[in-house]
């Protein structure tokens, strides 16, 4: 079947088994591949994508469900070269080590500070912990959310 | 001629320098293994053992050869070379010999066009077993003579004794390092015989070594290039998919790319050894250590991979950072049908470190003393003999300034929280507020650095200066520690130049850089680079008749002489070393000697809330004081050390593999669970900087020290809240609890 939907502000089509998961179109077919596939369950979120506003696990997504839909990947976070706020934030309080969950804490932190430009610290430890973070311990991620919050971008 | 930090350069040593790859990882544009892709590849895919033990009756892969798309099906017959790899020992089959000796282990390689048709494929081979009974016991294989290494530690007097006896057994289980980034390799033959192999790995060369044997093929024609790593922690150290990757392209002269899936990767890799250890302390009744003595065994599963060195860790650091005269150790790493155990972040150090200083705290409690304190009377520090090995201690080691740091960093608010979201168990949380009880743990760790027992252990890099800057080429392997940041960070500081580049090496293009492991590669790496730099600045000066080389060029008593344009005009200027730790020594039999390089140590102090009903914990906070020699790069350090203890509070309270007859019962991330953000603590950091002896400008390696005390912090402040006697980590809400 083919599938059209909307992805980083572009229309884009592509030729799929319906049964195919958002993320291995995303991967496979249309050259996005800075959402990773860690788990394939959705238990680690490094796949984590906004599709019509709700952030899921593309993992997770069967992309015949997808037409019509609009999408944010991680590819779609920057303004043209230069960082989002949230990824400036992240690379300064020295968020990144191996950098594979980054994509999907990109995504969520787009998707929680949309709702909320002011979030406390337990709800954006909530909001986070759908995202696994092998290397950091997650504290740089919390001092670049707070200072997200903070600032109120 | 000595080294100053030149006020000229930006992003030198000390400042908290970004990563070079920090914008692409958060664009989404950074390169993985998984991230691979060449049009025209095939697929690959792996048949694995469904038993931990059992021999092959029937193998019939002709169902699958016939198969449209499918391209290649290999077995163990259709390995060229050597039909084993390993890095110590070359015991394990690379692919199944007849029996299988592993839940997990390949039989079949499959090349299809696609990854359906591969993973098709594989289910269609025919496979007969018979099952065997697995061994699953390590005391028992043990019993039997099936050790991959023994080692005795005998020193000072048997007889000797104190009059404070401390007895008691520990057991850790088995930890996964759980990298998020899968396993992955792209083998593309070059049309000549030859391979070009990009694949994930903590040390290339190593692999190269196992690929090239096994192959069959001359060092040049295999071609290894370290692709980018989604974590490692030890679980790259040894070989997964690399040498099937390189058959299946050579047998079907196209590229091939193998991408291990979740429970995959938690069979393709080595694991944490699981322990059981027996200690007696005896001190006397200032508290301080008589006698230590210990007999242990750790698990190595089916084949050897790195448990003679696990071992020889967890024996030589069986003591911890303690002064002790008289120390007898016995101690084993079996062969079992469990899942194959290697280098885990700690590597030997995290288990015993459990061990003693859960009898440290034991120690405190018999003398009416506090943990710090019988800590503090007890500290090993420079010039002291270590309790096992008697090597003399060089270098820096505060190990009582690591206490008294951590000592200062305050602590948090006393009072139980009134949020629900920050209870043990949160909002799940059915027991009352007022049952909740906190407690506060200590712990200590000591761990060696870099390779030991006389391994020559060395790191390659190539400095080479051009009109647009330097390159640094190096094999060395960044799995997002942070060693491509600190390593420019080294160069601009000695040189005194801006522009500085990493080049990833291949193997065809400078040797070993030695394995992303042990806390070595900012010492070793960091330490080639360091000298390589000084050299290339030496020589320059001297060329160019100066005395001062900066991002301007070359100066002579304040006078401009050479721009970099003018010293680079005619050729780039290179450098070259193979830099090498102090040598170390095999120890005798005894275990007596000089068999470490050097040595760090770290603090940890742990404050959690239980609910003693449900038996869960959260880890409200852990301060740590961390000796790092000089601090390269402080916010890296502190990503490191809140990284590590975030699989410290892991191994403490959640981690583990759960086997069943040597099958792993939870080898996904839903059943094997990872500390999220809703389980992590506060951490509070101190960086003690006292030069070590060796390194660059005296830094330590630091990537090791947080996983391995953090978990007995954790585990002695469940203790000092419950009474329980927590004698195996992780703790599970049935210890606490008591059912």
């Amino acid at each position: 079947m083919i599938v059209t939907f909307t992805i980083n502000g572009e229309e884009r089509s592509a030729t799929v088994a319906g049964w195919e998961s958002l993320l291995t179109v995303l991967r496979d077919n249309l050259g996005l591949a800075g959402s990773k596939n860690a788990c394939e369950q959705g238990e680690c979120g490094s796949c984590s994508v906004i599709v019509d506003g709700a952030n899921l696990c593309s993992c997770l997504v069967m992309v015949g469900d997808c037409e019509g839909t609009t999408i944010t990947t991680v590819e779609g976070i920057a303004h043209g070269s230069a960082l989002h706020p949230i990824q400036q934030a992240i690379l300064d309080e020295g968020g990144v080590q191996c950098g594979f969950c980054t994509p999907g804490f990109v995504i969520t932190a787009a998707h929680l500070f949309a709702a909320d430009p002011n979030p406390d610290e337990e709800t954006m430890r909530e909001a986070f912990s759908g995202n696994i973070c092998r290397c950091t311990g997650y504290g740089a991620l919390l001092r670049a959310f707070d200072r997200l919050a903070e600032d109120g971008t | 001629m000595t080294v100053g930090t030149k006020e000229r350069v930006a992003a030198g040593i000390g400042e908290s320098a970004p990563r070079p790859d920090g914008v692409a990882k958060l664009s989404g544009n950074f390169a993985y293994g998984s991230d691979l892709w060449i049009d025209g590849m095939l697929w690959g895919a792996t048949l694995r053992s469904p038993y931990a033990h059992a021999r092959l009756v029937e193998l019939d892969i002709t169902p699958a050869v016939v198969m449209s798309g499918v391209r290649a099906v290999l077995t163990q017959d259709d390995v060229p070379g050597r039909p084993t790899f390993g890095q110590v020992e070359q015991d394990q089959p690379v692919l199944c010999d007849g029996v299988a000796r592993y839940w997990g282990e390949p039989v079949a390689i499959v090349a299809a066009d696609d990854q359906e048709t591969a993973r098709a494929a594989v289910e269609a081979i025919i496979v007969e077993w018979e099952p065997l009974p697995p061994v699953t016991d390590p005391d028992q294989a043990r019993a039997a003579g099936e050790t991959y290494r023994d080692m005795v530690i005998r020193r000072g007097d048997a007889d000797a004794a104190g009059s404070v006896v401390i007895e008691g057994e520990y057991e850790t289980a088995i930890q996964d390092q759980a990298p998020l980034g899968p396993e992955a390799g792209l083998a593309i033959p070059d049309g000549s015989g030859g391979v070009d192999l990009h694949v994930t790995t903590q040390w290339i060369h190593i692999d190269h070594a196992q690929i090239i044997a096994s192959l069959d093929m001359e060092p040049d024609d295999v071609r290894c290039h370290p692709v980018g790593i989604g974590g490692a922690f030890g679980a790259r150290e040894d070989i997964s998919l690399h040498i099937h990757v390189a058959m299946l392209a050579l047998r079907t002269g196209r590229p091939v790319r193998i991408v291990y899936d979740r429970t995959e990767s938690f069979a393709g890799h080595v694991k944490r050894h699981s322990a059981r250890m027996r200690y007696r302390h005896e001190a006397d009744d200032e508290g301080r250590l008589v006698k230590v003595t210990v007999d242990m065994v750790l698990d190595g599963g089916a084949y050897a991979h790195t448990s003679h060195a696990v071992l020889a860790n967890a024996s030589f650091f069986t003591v911890g950072p303690y002064k002790c005269d008289n120390v007898f150790v016995d101690a084993a790493v079996s062969r079992t049908n469990n899942p194959p155990a290697g280098a885990m972040r700690g590597f030997g150090a995290v288990q015993v470190c459990f061990a003693y200083e859960s009898q440290m705290d034991r120690l405190a409690e018999a003398l009416g003393l506090h943990p710090l304190e019988v800590r503090r009377r007890n500290a090993l520090g420079p010039g002291d003999p270590m309790a096992t090995s008697g090597q003399i201690v060089e270098g820096s080691l505060p190990t009582l300034r690591v206490i008294d740091e951590l000592e200062a960093i305050p602590m948090p608010d006393a009072a139980i929280p009134d949020d629900p979201r920050r209870l043990p168990g949160g909002t799940g949380l059915t027991t009352p507020k007022d049952a909740v009880v906190r407690g506060v743990g200590f712990a200590l760790g000591l761990k060696n650095l870099a390779f030991s027992e006389a391994f020559d252990d060395f790191s390659e890099v190539l400095l080479v200066l051009t009109p647009a800057g330097l390159e640094i080429h190096t094999a060395a392997i960044e799995v997002g520690q942070g060693l491509v940041t600190i390593c420019e960070q080294i160069a601009r500081t000695v040189l005194g130049i801006q522009a500085v580049a990493w080049v990833s090496a291949d193997t065809s293009q400078i040797g070993s850089a030695g394995s992303t492991s042990a806390s070595r590669q900012t010492q070793m790496t960091g330490g080639a680079v360091y000298e390589a730099a000084v050299g290339l600045r030496d020589k320059i000066l001297q060329q160019f008749g100066g005395d001062e080389l900066t991002n301007d060029g070359v100066y002579s008593g304040g006078e401009l002489v050479a721009t970099l344009d003018a010293v680079t005009a005619d050729a780039p200027i290179e450098q070259w070393v193979r830099y090498r730790h102090p040598p170390t020594e095999e120890p005798d039999e005894f275990g007596q000697g000089n068999p470490h390089a050097g040595f760090v140590v770290a603090a940890h102090r742990a404050v959690v809330d239980v609910d003693p009903e449900l038996g869960l914990v959260r880890v409200v906070q852990i301060d740590t004081a961390q000796d790092v020699g000089k601090a390269l790069n402080p916010q890296a350090i502190v990503g490191q050390l809140e990284g590590g203890i975030a699989q410290g509070v892991g191994f403490a309270i959640m981690e583990e593999l759960i086997l069943e007859d040597g099958v792993i019962l939870n080898p996904t991330f839903t059943d094997y669970l990872i500390p999220t953000l809703l389980d992590m603590p506060d951490v509070g950091s101190r960086l003690i900087e006292e030069p070590a002896h060796w390194g660059p400008f005296g830094a330590k390696g630091i990537g090791e020290s947080p996983t391995i005390s953090s978990t007995p912090a954790v585990v002695a402040a469940i203790r000092a809240a419950t009474g329980r006697p927590l004698t195996r980590v992780p703790v599970r809400p049935q210890d606490i609890a008591g059912v």
